[in-house]
C-alpha cells in the first residue's frame, strides 16, 4: 500500500508535496471536517433530511480533488461532499440538497460535478461518458468517479471499468473503501485480496493507498489524471480508509462492528497526522488552527443560513424540472394541482 | 424523395443527423460492422468512421449509462438496444438516471440522448425478442416514448428526438421494418413528438393504434367500411407525452372507441387511454371502450404466436359488438 506519511506524522519517504500546499490540505481538510460535524447536528435538530457523514475520509475526498483542474469532471456519492466541495461545488448547495431542495443539485455553471448518485454504482460509467466525449470533442478534460467498497460488487462497476479500458477513456476510478457497506465488512464484500488488484483484469492500472494520508492520495491522483489526460486511458485507485461515523445518521454502527475498531482508526485519523507533520516541520501554530476553524465555522454556518434562506419551493418548478418545456399533459396537472 | 421501407428511412435518418450535426454519435452491439442486428444502422460506420460509430462490449446498462455521460458532456448519442427484452438491464439507468438528471440538477444537466429499441413480435423469435412493454418505458416521468409506424413518420420523428432536449426511448416496430414502403423526402425535417397522426377519418368509430398493429388494425377498418362503416384511426405515435387533445377529440366525434395493442391488457396503455376518453368524453360515447390486446401471458413462442397477437377477425368483432350496442 502505497503511503507518505505515518499516522505519528513522520514522514515515510521523500514528500512530493510541498509545505504550503500541506498547509492547504490540512486547511481544506478542517473545514470539511467542519461542515460533517454541522451536517450531523443539523440533522440532529431536524434541519436536514439524513445525512451520510465521511468523518475520516477526509484526506481521500481533499486528496483526490487537489489533483483535479478545475474544468475536469467529477461524479460522486452521497458521502462525497469534501470531495465536491474542494471541486468547486458550494458548501450551500451541498447543504440545500441535504435539507431536501432540488436547487441544491445545481452547480454554478463553471463546476463539472454532477450532483450525488443516490444508488449504488450507477454513476461510475457515467464518467466513462463523460470522459469520453471530452476526448472526442478533443479537450484533455478527465473525469473523476468515486465510489465505495460496497459498489463494486454492483454489476455496474464491471461495465464502467470494463467500457473505460476498452475504449481507453480518461477516467479515473477512486474506490474509497471506507470498510463497510452500512453494516456488511469489505472482508465479505470481496474475497479479493484488494480491490485495487481487480483493475489487472481490465487491462488499467490499479494502485492501493493509504486513504488517511492526503499526500499519498493526491500524490496518487496525479499520476492517475496525468496519465488520463496524455491519452494513457483509465486508472483504479483503492483508498484504504475507515468510515468513523455511521453509515447515515439512520443506522447504528454498534450493531455491526467493534467500537475497538473504530477507537483503533481515531489514531490514524487524516487531520491529526498532517498537523503532527506541520508541527514538526514549524508549519503549525495552536492560533492558526484557531484561525482555520474560525473561518471554517463562520463559511459554514453562511452556507446553512443561506440554504436556509431559499425560498419554499414552488409548484411549477417541481413540474417545470421534468423536461425543457412541460409536455400537455403535464400541463394539464399543474393546473389541476395549482386548484387544489 | 425515394420510396424507402421503414428500416430504410431509420437508417436515412441517421445518416442525416450525423451528416449535419457533429454532436451526433452512435453506440451499440453490433451496430457498426454489420450495421446492427436489422441493419438499421448499415453503412454509417464506413461512411462517419470510428469516432461516431462505436460498436460497444455486450452490456446494455454500461452503454446507455456511457451514452448519458456524453450527453451530460454535450453529445447527442443514439443508442440501438438490440431487442426490448435486452433493455431491461439498462432500465436502472433510464429510469434512476437518464430520465431524472434534469430534475436532480434543476436543468444544469440534461440528457439529450436516443435509445432505439425495436419491439414487437410476429416474427417468430427466440424468448425475450417479441416483447411489448412500452408501458414500463411510458410510466417514467422525463422521458418520452415514440414510436413511428410509416417510413416518414420513422424519419420526421426520429431527426425529431434527435433534437428532442430530453432523452427519448424511440420504440421501433420490428414486423414493420421492411413490410411498408413509402415515399419519403430526402430533406431534413422533424415530425412533432407528442401529436398522434390521424391516418384515417371516419364518423362512426375511432380505432387507436400505435406501432405494428397499426397494421391490422388498418386492416380491421378497411373490412368495416366495405360493410358501410366510416371508420377513424389513429396512429398515436408518442406514448409518452400521450395526445389527451387527439384522443378525446376522435371520441367526441364518433362516440366509440376500439383501442388496439399487442402489450398484455393488464397495466397497457389501452387502460390509460380508457381512462382519458371517459375523463374527456365520457357523455359523448355511445359504448364502452374496448380493448384489443395481447394476453396478460408470456408473450409466446413461434408456434403459439397466433393465440397471442390480435388479429383482424378479432378488431372487427370488437368494433362490430359496439357498433351495433
Amino acid at each position: 500500500m502505497f503511503s507518505l506519511i505515518n499516522p505519528d506524522g513522520t514522514v515515510r519517504d521523500r514528500l512530493p508535496v510541498t509545505l504550503e500546499e500541506m498547509r492547504g490540505l490540512y486547511a481544506d481538510m478542517v473545514e470539511a471536517r467542519a461542515y460533517d460535524h454541522k451536517c450531523m447536528a443539523l440533522q440532529r435538530q431536524g434541519r436536514l433530511a439524513t445525512y451520510a457523514p465521511f468523518e475520516g475520509q477526509e484526506a481521500s475526498q481533499i486528496g483526490a480533488a487537489a489533483a483535479l483542474r478545475a474544468d475536469d469532471w467529477v461524479a460522486g456519492t452521497y458521502r462525497d461532499a469534501a470531495l465536491m466541495w474542494r471541486s468547486g461545488y458550494p458548501w450551500r448547495l451541498l447543504i440545500a440538497g441535504r435539507t431536501g431542495d432540488e436547487r441544491g443539485g445545481s452547480p454554478p455553471d463553471d463546476v463539472n460535478v454532477l450532483p450525488p448518485s443516490i444508488t449504488v454504482g450507477g454513476h461510475m460509467i457515467h464518467a466513462v461518458g463523460l470522459a469520453w466525449a471530452e476526448a472526442l470533442k478533443g479537450s484533455d478534460r478527465v473525469a473523476l468517479t468515486s465510489f465505495g467498497d460496497g459498489a463494486t460488487s454492483e454489476g455496474d462497476f464491471h461495465e464502467a471499468m470494463n467500457f473505460a479500458a476498452v475504449y481507453g477513456t480518461p477516467t479515473v476510478f477512486l474506490c474509497q473503501n471506507n470498510g463497510f457497506a452500512i453494516s456488511y465488512p469489505r472482508s465479505e464484500q470481496t474475497i479479493s485480496e484488494s480491490i485495487a488488484m481487480k483493475a489487472d483484469g481490465y487491462g488499467m492500472p490499479g494502485v492501493q493507498v493509504d486513504g488517511n494520508d492526503v499526500a499519498a492520495v493526491l500524490t496518487v491522483t496525479r499520476e492517475a489524471i496525468d496519465l488520463a489526460r496524455k491519452g494513457g486511458g483509465p486508472s483504479l485507485i483503492e483508498a484504504v480508509t475507515y468510515r468513523l461515523g455511521p453509515h447515515t445518521t439512520a443506522d447504528d454502527p454498534g450493531r455491526y462492528r467493534d467500537e475497538d475498531e473504530a477507537l483503533a482508526w481515531r489514531e490514524r485519523d487524516p487531520l491529526q497526522r498532517v498537523r503532527l507533520l506541520l508541527e514538526r516541520a514549524g508549519g503549525w501554530a495552536p492560533d492558526w488552527q484557531e484561525e482555520l476553524e474560525t473561518k471554517a465555522t463562520t463559511r459554514i454556518e453562511e452556507a446553512v443560513a443561506e440554504a436556509e434562506a431559499l425560498p419554499e419551493p414552488n409548484l411549477e418548478e417541481m413540474f417545470g424540472r421534468m423536461y425543457e418545456e412541460p409536455t400537455g399533459p403535464l400541463q394539464d396537472q399543474l393546473d389541476e394541482a395549482g386548484n387544489e | 424523395m425515394s420510396e424507402v421501407t421503414l428500416a430504410q428511412s431509420l437508417n436515412g435518418a441517421m445518416d442525416t443527423a450525423l451528416g449535419s450535426d457533429e454532436r451526433v454519435v452512435l453506440l451499440g452491439e453490433d451496430i457498426g460492422r454489420t450495421g446492427g442486428v436489422f441493419r438499421i444502422t448499415d453503412g454509417l460506420l464506413d461512411k462517419y468512421g470510428e469516432k461516431r460509430v462505436f460498436d460497444t462490449p455486450v452490456a446494455e446498462s454500461g452503454i446507455v449509462g456511457a451514452a448519458f455521460g456524453m450527453a451530460i458532456a454535450g453529445l447527442r448519442p443514439v443508442v440501438e438496444i438490440q431487442f426490448l427484452g435486452f433493455s431491461y438491464p439498462a432500465f436502472d439507468q433510464i429510469i434512476n438516471h437518464v430520465a431524472r438528471i434534469r430534475n436532480r440538477s434543476n436543468h444544469r444537466f440534461t440528457a439529450p440522448m436516443v435509445i432505439r429499441i425495436p419491439f414487437g413480435g410476429g416474427i417468430g423469435a427466440a424468448e425475450h425478442h417479441s416483447e411489448s412493454t412500452e408501458a414500463l418505458y411510458a410510466h417514467i416521468p422525463g422521458v418520452k416514448v415514440v414510436v413511428p409506424s410509416t417510413p416518414s413518420d420513422a424519419r420526421g420523428l426520429l431527426l425529431a428526438a434527435i433534437e428532442d432536449p430530453d432523452p427519448v426511448v424511440f420504440l421501433e416496430p420490428i414486423r414493420l421494418y421492411r413490410a411498408v414502403k413509402e415515399d419519403v423526402p430526402d430533406l431534413y425535417y422533424t415530425t412533432e413528438i407528442g401529436r398522434l397522426r390521424v391516418e384515417r377519418e371516419g364518423d362512426d368509430i375511432t380505432f387507436i393504434s400505435w406501432g405494428a398493429m397499426i397494421k391490422e388494425t388498418r386492416a380491421a377498418a378497411t373490412a368495416l367500411e366495405e360493410a358501410g362503416w366510416s371508420v377513424e384511426v389513429l396512429d398515436l405515435r408518442t406514448l409518452s407525452p400521450l395526445d389527451h387533445v387527439g384522443i378525446v377529440t376522435s371520441a367526441r366525434k364518433t362516440g366509440r372507441v376500439v383501442v388496439v395493442h399487442e402489450a398484455p391488457r393488464t397495466g397497457g396503455l389501452g387502460g390509460e387511454i380508457a381512462a382519458i376518453i371517459q375523463e374527456g368524453a365520457l357523455y359523448s360515447l355511445l359504448a364502452p371502450v374496448r380493448r384489443v390486446t395481447g394476453w396478460d401471458t408470456v408473450f409466446p413462442l413461434k408456434r403459439s404466436e397466433g393465440h397471442y397477437l390480435p388479429n383482424v377477425d378479432q378488431i372487427v368483432s370488437a368494433a362490430e359488438e359496439i357498433l351495433e350496442a
